[in-house]
């Protein structure tokens, strides 16, 4: 939380966004700034995602200029922070069913229903609420202190501890009419968000991933077993290699999808296969760290358990693994497997 | 009122200092640059007045080859709004005061009326820049300053006396006033900085074009001639005393003292 408005300050939030006090940024110089900060830790790269992939995105694209003007300048600042209000407890990877719903009530609307799961939830001073408007799913601005909007806090994570996540309640939660976002209907809007996001994502956990590669690397320089240090046997060797070699993939996969991003033609398909590749192999490197370290990786000392019990949460949420595999899946075979 | 600052990139602070064989200079590849930390807080105050609308624009100033426009881009970066780079080339060769003259005209040319300097940059710790680019516009100068306050032509600053006195000295502008540590916490570039900072031109300016004759800068207009270079001689290695006990370690120390260093 202390770190809020300093991000703010570097103009790290919602950096790839053009005009309303953002940096206009290419998505490659974004791209990067996920891969820092969540080399650091996947808890603060996800505050910076859904602060400017997942609220201010939206708020751009699909929002009103008086809405942009109202909360953009204020956002990209850290004064202002978002949340993304999409799943419910009965609908994870399957949005679409959502049963949060809203009513429209003469000069207002009239929101019922619940979200979990949601990053910065309880810090948030926005949400952006994605609710069914007589069947159609629309994106409404809701604030902290709506009357019939609550946001506890989830307790007893064991991964992503220094993000915050919450639920949204929201209770004949009444707000004006001027918060819908008129600009977009149907899943396309969230899917919007989740793209942009994922896109940052996919450079996030190669942060993480190098945080993991790079004390391995030490750990084993300076660990002695058999009298020799632990990075003199094959075994060491060919799993620092192995390593290096997904990083290095992953890397080029990231920096092509921001490439064709900034160009404006990069696909859903495609950020699904970065998304998707790149967590994995990060997780997948986490835990080969952990392994190198010994006993040693267990211990909060060492990075590298953090950044495994972060990436598993990074691995389900912005689409599971597997909901990837079957976007992909549907894209070569021309057939869904969803249902 | 537009405030020009000064700024030199000078070798990072921990560089291994490298002097070339000829011993004209010091051995300049692979030396990591960059501003002059003093030159910052000049930077800092000005962008302050800026902030508080009490500067209209603030210039770089500089003298260098195209590889100081990274420290130039990068005080652009922080909000200067305009950069003058008078080009080495046409001033190789200069001392001080043709370093001077060369900033001066930039200065003359970019119109401020308030120029911000570092108390001294940290490669060579001269400090006699500032005080020639006073003497050749005719302003009054107040170096070394601990605290600044402008308002409306009238300067306040203060300097750090010692012995924990403080000098308060009240100028106008135009002036030149040089900066020291405690003024204030220079501030990052920011990524809006960074954007902004890409469509500002650097302008790079000859000596010529500034109006300066031949003899006026490079070796010709120096009145200083650099002899050589050379580091200084090495540390003499110390000794650690040995001895089993405290007390033989003592004895023998009283004897090194008393019969090899001869100071007892
Ligand atoms: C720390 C954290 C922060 C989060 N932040 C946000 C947020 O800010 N905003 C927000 O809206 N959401 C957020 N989420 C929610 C996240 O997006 C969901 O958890 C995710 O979409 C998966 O939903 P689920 O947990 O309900 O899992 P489920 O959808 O129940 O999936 C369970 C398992 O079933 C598999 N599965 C599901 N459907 C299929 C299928 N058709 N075929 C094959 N396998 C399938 C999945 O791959 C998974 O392995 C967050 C989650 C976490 C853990």
């Amino acid at each position: 939380m202390h770190l809020v408005p300093e991000i703010g300050e570097m103009g790290l939030l919602g950096a790839n966004i053009e005009g309303y006090g953002c940096a206009g940024l290419s998505n490659v110089a974004y791209g990067l700034i996920c891969q820092e900060l969540e080399r650091g830790d996947s808890g603060l790269r996800s505050f910076v995602s859904v602060q400017g992939s997942l609220a201010m995105h939206p708020i751009r694209s699909f929002g009103t200029e008086a809405q942009r003007l109202k909360y953009l300048p204020e956002m990209a600042a850290g004064r202002m922070i978002g949340c993304f209000g999409l799943t419910e407890p009965d609908f994870g990877s399957n949005p679409g069913g959502m049963l949060t719903k809203a009513v429209d009530d003469g000069d207002s609307y009239v929101l019922n229903g619940a979200k979990m799961w949601i990053t910065n939830g309880t810090l948030a001073h926005v949400a952006v609420v994605w609710a069914k408007l007589d069947g159609e799913i629309r994106g409404f601005i809701v604030e902290k202190g709506d009357p019939g909007f609550s946001a506890p806090e989830m307790h007893g994570k064991h991964s992503l501890k220094a993000s915050v996540t919450s639920e949204l309640v929201f209770q004949d939660c009444r707000i004006p009419k001027d918060r819908i976002l008129p600009g977009v209907k149907g899943l396309r809007g969230p899917f919007s968000c989740l793209n942009n996001a994922r896109f940052g994502i996919s450079w996030g956990a190669l942060g993480a991933a190098m945080a993991c590669y790079h004390s391995a690397v030490e750990y084993s320089k300076t660990r002695i077993q058999f009298d020799k240090p632990i990075a003199s046997f094959q075994l060491i060797q060919m799993k620092l290699a192995w390593m290096l070699r997904e990083i290095t993939k992953g890397q080029l996969l990231a920096l092509h999808a921001g490439r064709i991003k900034d160009k404006g033609e990069l696909i859903p398909e495609q950020v699904s296969l970065a998304k998707m590749n790149n967590v994995d192999i990060a997780l997948q490197i986490a835990r080969t760290a952990r392994d190198i370290h010994g006993a040693n990786g267990i211990l909060d000392e060492y990075p590298v358990m953090r950044h495994m019990a972060n990436l598993e949460s990074v691995y389900t949420y912005e689409g599971t693994h597997d909901i990837h595999n079957l976007i992909l899946g549907r894209w070569i075979t021309g057939i869904q497997a969803f249902t | 009122m537009k405030v020009g600052v000064l700024l030199k990139q000078v070798p990072a602070s921990d560089t291994i200092i490298k002097i070339n064989p000829d011993k004209t200079g010091i051995v300049t590849a692979g030396i990591k640059w960059e501003t002059n930390p003093y030159d910052e807080l000049a930077l800092e105050a000005a962008l302050q007045l800026k902030d508080a609308g009490k500067a209209t624009g603030v210039v770089v100033l500089t003298v260098g080859a195209a590889d100081a426009d990274a420290r130039v881009r990068d005080a652009l970066s922080r909000g200067a709004t305009e950069a003058i780079r008078v080009d080495e080339a046409s001033v190789v060769g200069s001392d001080s005061l043709g370093t001077a003259r060369a900033l001066a005209a930039a200065a003359k040319a970019a119109g401020v009326e308030l120029i911000l300097a570092g108390k001294q940059a940290i490669d060579t710790d001269s400090a006699a820049v500032p005080a020639m680019v006073a003497e050749l516009l005719g302003w009054p100068q107040v170096s070394v300053v601990t605290g600044l306050t402008v308002d409306g032509g009238k300067i306040t600053a203060e300097r750090n006396a010692g012995g924990g006195f403080i000098e308060v000295v009240s100028t106008s502008v135009p002036a030149v006033i040089t900066c020291d540590k405690g003024l204030n916490t220079p501030r990052f570039a920011n990524m809006k900085g960074i954007m902004a900072a890409k469509k500002i031109p650097i302008e790079v300016k000859s000596a010529a074009d500034l109006g300066l004759s031949a003899g006026q800068v490079g070796a010709a207009g120096a009145l200083v001639e650099e002899s050589g270079l050379e580091l200084p001689p090495p540390r003499p290695s110390s000794k650690i005393i040995q001895g089993a006990t405290p007390e033989a370690k003592v004895k023998e120390l009283v004897r090194l003292l008393r019969d090899e260093a001869k100071v007892i």
